[in-house]
C-alpha cells in the first residue's frame, strides 16, 4: 500500500490568538522573507478579538482548479494540495470567484495567484501555531 | 540601510502637503527610531522656542514611529510622541498592534505630522498612496463605530485599486475617541479597542490637529535585514524563551489586580489612600470567568498576554475589553473602590469606547471621588452625580463628562495635576496633596511606599524624564543596564518590554546588529547614545511651558501622598525614608552628569555633543 501524504489543516477559530505567526512562517517558507500579504494563510480580523485564519481547505471537487481556463492550477497527487504554476497563471481571478471561501488571492507584487500548498505535507503555519501551544491550527 | 524602510512620511495637515523624507544614517545610528528619533527631531525643530509651543495646538508635531525591531522582534509596537500636554516635555509612548508592521510594509518607517486640518480628517496610507480624507462621518463617534466605519471604507477603497486581488485583509488603524477629539489631556491614541498609547496624552494632540485616525495598509514585505539567518534564529530563541513562561502567557498581567494589592501593597486603592487590599473577588480566576479568549496577541507575539473579556449577561451585557490588564484592573478598579471583575470590565469598556487612557482617566476619576468623599466636591459640583467609591454607574457617567468636557468634566479633562490646581483655586484649598502624579503624568499602578513592587525604587518616578510613566522609570545604577536608559532602547528600537522580559542586553544589541548591520556596544549605548536622548528629554521637560514649568529638584520629588504612611495591611505604617530618597536622588543626578539640583552640567552636555542644549539652558537661566 502506498502511504499517502494527504493532510488537512483543521482550524479552531476560538483558539486563534491573532498573533499571525502562521503568516510569518508561511511567508518565510515561500518568499524567504516576512511578508504578511504574500502569505498563503492570512489572518483576517473581522473585529478586534475575532481573528480568522483563512486558507485553502482542499475541497473534494476543487472548483478553483476546474475554473482555471489556462490550467495553471493542479492538484498535487501526493498531498492533495492545490499547486499553482505561476508561469501559466494570468491572474484572471476566476479561481477566486469559484472558491466557496474566497480564499485564493493575488501575490501582492506578482501577477499570479497564491494558494496554500501544504508545504509538501509539512505545513509551516501549523508548526508555528503548535510551537506556541495555541492549537488554533492542527493537522488532520 | 537594513531593517528600515528607508523613508518617512511628513504630513502637513494645514496645507494638506504630503512628502517623503529621509534621515542620514548617522542620525538613525544615534537615535535609532521611535522615542529617540522623535526626541531628536523635536529638539531640532522646536527646541529653540520650546517654552512657547502649546502642545494642544497646530504648532506641535505628532510622531508615529517604528524602529528597526518592528516586524521582527516578537511582539510588535509603534511609538507615539510629540510635545506632551501632560508633562510639557517629550514622552515616548508605545502601543501594540499591527500598525507598525503595516506601515513598514507600505514602505515607511514613520509619520511626522504637523499643522492642523481645517476639518476633521483621517490619514489613509496604502503603500505609496497617501491621502487626507474626510472624517466628519466618524467625528464624535466612539471606538467600535470608528473602527467599523474605517475598516469597511478602507477595504472598499483598496479593492477599487487592487482589482481581482481576492479578499482584502483589514488595514491597521490608530484612532482617537471623543476624549481625544475634545483635546483632553487624558486621552490615548488607540488601536484595536484595548491597546492604547496613553502616557503623554497624545490622543489630545491628535484631536488638536483635527486628526481622527490613521489607517495603514502595506502590501510589501517587512524591510530586509542585514543578516537574515541570524535574525530569524534569534527570533526563534526569543520566542522559545517566551513559550516557556506559561504562567505569564496564561494569565497575562491579569493576576496583578490581586497580587500587587495583597502581596506587595503597591496597588492604588481609593486614589492611593491605600495600596493594600486582599479582596478574593479580585483574584485572577475570577477574571478568567469572563475571558472568551485566553490568548490574545499582536503580530508575531509569542507571549499573547492579553485576554479577551466579554460580559455576556447582566446589567453591563455587551461590554468587551482586554483582560483588563493590570493597570486597568487597578486604575478602573481598586483605585475607584471597585473589587469585582464584572464592574472593572465594564468601566474598562467605557473608557476604551471614549478613548480615554485607562491610567490617566482612572486617576482623575479617583481623584474626584476622594474630593467628593472629603466634601470638597459636592453633588452639585458633579452635575448631580453621587461619586461614592465603587459606584460604577457614577464613574461611567463622569468618564463620559470628562471625554466630552461637559460640566465638571471640562476641568477633570485636564488631568489630575492641572485639575488639582484649578479646583484648588476655585475651592480655596490645596488639592495637590491628593493629586498622585509626577510632572503632570499620573503615576502607573505601581506604588513605591512598600518598596516591594518591581518598580520599587524611591526615585523611580521622581527622577524619570517621563514622569509617572511606569514603563520608563529611573533606577540605580544609572548606566549599567536596566533603568530608564534600557527603556529608551525598547522605545527607540521599538519592541515590547513584556515580550522581552529576561532577555539579556547583549542579545538585544546583537539583534540590533543582525538587523541593521551596524554595531552597537553596550558601552556606546549606556555611556553615550542613550544618555544623549535622556538629556534632550530632561532639557525639554525642564524648559516646559507655556502653561506649566517644573522646578528642578523641587519637582523631582514623589507626590505628597507617597510620603504618607500606608494605613493598613502587612506594610502598615511604612513609607519612604526622606533622607534615603534624597541620597538616592543626588546619586542619580551625579551619575547622570547633572548638578545637585538636577540640571545637566555643561561638561556633560558637551561630552554628548549637545552644545546647543547648553546654550538653550543658559538662555532659560537653568544653567547659570
Amino acid at each position: 500500500m502506498v502511504q499517502s501524504d494527504k493532510v488537512w489543516i483543521s482550524r479552531n477559530y476560538e483558539n486563534c490568538s491573532g498573533c499571525r505567526r502562521c503568516e510569518i512562517a508561511c511567508s518565510i517558507h515561500h518568499e524567504g522573507k516576512i511578508w504578511p500579504e504574500a502569505s498563503r494563510i492570512r489572518v483576517f480580523m473581522l473585529v478586534p478579538g475575532v481573528e480568522i485564519p483563512h486558507l485553502c481547505f482542499q475541497c473534494e471537487d476543487y472548483p478553483c482548479v476546474e475554473a482555471c481556463p489556462v490550467e495553471a492550477l493542479f492538484v498535487n497527487s501526493q498531498t492533495g494540495a492545490v499547486n499553482v504554476d505561476a508561469s501559466k497563471c494570468t491572474a484572471c481571478g476566476l479561481c477566486i470567484k469559484a472558491c466557496p471561501g474566497n480564499i485564493p488571492h493575488l501575490h501582492p507584487e506578482g501577477n499570479y495567484i497564491v494558494i496554500c500548498d501544504l508545504c509538501d505535507g509539512k505545513p509551516k503555519c501549523v508548526k508555528a501555531c503548535q510551537e506556541g501551544r495555541w492549537k488554533a491550527l492542527r493537522l488532520l | 540601510m537594513r531593517g528600515y524602510a528607508g523613508q518617512f512620511l511628513e504630513i502637513d495637515l494645514s496645507n494638506r502637503n504630503i512628502k517623503e523624507t529621509k534621515f542620514p544614517d548617522e542620525v538613525l545610528r544615534d537615535y535609532i527610531g521611535g522615542r529617540g528619533l522623535a526626541v531628536k527631531i523635536l529638539w531640532d525643530r522646536l527646541g529653540k522656542k520650546w517654552e512657547t509651543v502649546e502642545p494642544l495646538s497646530s504648532e506641535n508635531i505628532l510622531f508615529v514611529l517604528t524602529g528597526p525591531f518592528t516586524g521582527y522582534f516578537p511582539g510588535t509596537k509603534v511609538c507615539v510622541s510629540g510635545k506632551s500636554p501632560q508633562s510639557n516635555g517629550v514622552i515616548g509612548s508605545t502601543v501594540a498592534g499591527e500598525f507598525g508592521v503595516d506601515l513598514k510594509c507600505a514602505g515607511y518607517d514613520g509619520l511626522i505630522i504637523t499643522g492642523k486640518a481645517e476639518k476633521p480628517c483621517y490619514i489613509f496610507i496604502c503603500d505609496n498612496q497617501v491621502a487626507i480624507k474626510d472624517a466628519l462621518p466618524i467625528w464624535g463617534k466612539k471606538a467600535r463605530e470608528t473602527i467599523r466605519f474605517l475598516v469597511k471604507k478602507s477595504i472598499e477603497e483598496i479593492k477599487d485599486v487592487r482589482l481581482n486581488y481576492g479578499e482584502v485583509k483589514d488595514p491597521s488603524i490608530l484612532y482617537i475617541g471623543p476624549a481625544g477629539e475634545n483635546k483632553t489631556r487624558v486621552a490615548a491614541v488607540v488601536a484595536k479597542y484595548a491597546h492604547g498609547a496613553g502616557y503623554g496624552g497624545y490622543g489630545g494632540v491628535m484631536g488638536a490637529k483635527n486628526l481622527k485616525a490613521i489607517v495603514a495598509k502595506g502590501f510589501g514585505p517587512v524591510p530586509d535585514v542585514y543578516d537574515k539567518e541570524k535574525t530569524l534564529n534569534m527570533v526563534k530563541d526569543f520566542s522559545e524563551w517566551s513559550f516557556e513562561r506559561e504562567n505569564f502567557r496564561r494569565w497575562g498581567t491579569g493576576g496583578g489586580g490581586y497580587y500587587f494589592g495583597a502581596e506587595t501593597s503597591s496597588e492604588p486603592v481609593r486614589n492611593w489612600q491605600n495600596e493594600w487590599h486582599d479582596k478574593e473577588s479580585y483574584k485572577r480566576e475570577e477574571f478568567d470567568k469572563y475571558w472568551v479568549k485566553r490568548y490574545w496577541g499582536d503580530f508575531g507575539c509569542p507571549t499573547t498576554c492579553l485576554k479577551l473579556a466579554v460580559l455576556k449577561t447582566g446589567r453591563y451585557k455587551g461590554a468587551i475589553c482586554d483582560n483588563p490588564d493590570y493597570e486597568l484592573e487597578a486604575y478602573l478598579g481598586t483605585n475607584l473602590g471597585i473589587f469585582t471583575p464584572e464592574e472593572n470590565i465594564y468601566l474598562s469598556y467605557v473608557s476604551n469606547e471614549l478613548g480615554l487612557c485607562g491610567i490617566q482617566g482612572g486617576a482623575v476619576l479617583g481623584f474626584a471621588a476622594e474630593l467628593y468623599e472629603k466634601g470638597i466636591l459636592t453633588k452639585e459640583d458633579l452635575d448631580g452625580i453621587e461619586l461614592e467609591w465603587a459606584n460604577v454607574e457614577a464613574f461611567a457617567a463622569l468618564a463620559e463628562r470628562v471625554a466630552f468636557r461637559k460640566g465638571i468634566g471640562d476641568i477633570l479633562a485636564e488631568g489630575v495635576y492641572r485639575a488639582a490646581l484649578k479646583l484648588g483655586k476655585m475651592k480655596g484649598v490645596d488639592l495637590l496633596k491628593y493629586a498622585v502624579h509626577e510632572k503632570g503624568v499620573a503615576i502607573g499602578a505601581h506604588g513605591v511606599r512598600s518598596e516591594e513592587d518591581f518598580i520599587a525604587e524611591n526615585i523611580a518616578y521622581a527622577c524619570s524624564v517621563q514622569g509617572g510613566d511606569h514603563t520608563s522609570s529611573a533606577s540605580l545604577p544609572f548606566d549599567q543596564g536596566g533603568g530608564e536608559l534600557s527603556s529608551i532602547l525598547s522605545d527607540s528600537a521599538v519592541f515590547c518590554i513584556f515580550a522581552s522580559f529576561g532577555i539579556e542586553d547583549i542579545d538585544k544589541f546583537n539583534f540590533y546588529e543582525a538587523i541593521t548591520g551596524w554595531k552597537l556596544t553596550k558601552r556606546e549605548w549606556y555611556k553615550k547614545k542613550a544618555p544623549r536622548i535622556l538629556h534632550l528629554q530632561r532639557a525639554m521637560v525642564l524648559l516646559g511651558g507655556p502653561d506649566v514649568k517644573w522646578t528642578p529638584i523641587l519637582d523631582d520629588d514623589n507626590p505628597p501622598r507617597f510620603w504618607e504612611p500606608l494605613p493598613s495591611g502587612p506594610y502598615k505604617g511604612k513609607t519612604l525614608d526622606r533622607k534615603m530618597f534624597e541620597e538616592a536622588r543626588l546619586e542619580y543626578f551625579c551619575a547622570a552628569g547633572w548638578n545637585e539640583n538636577g540640571v545637566p552640567k555643561p561638561e556633560t552636555l558637551r561630552r554628548l555633543g549637545l552644545e546647543d542644549v547648553e546654550a538653550k539652558l543658559r538662555e532659560a537661566d537653568l544653567i547659570r
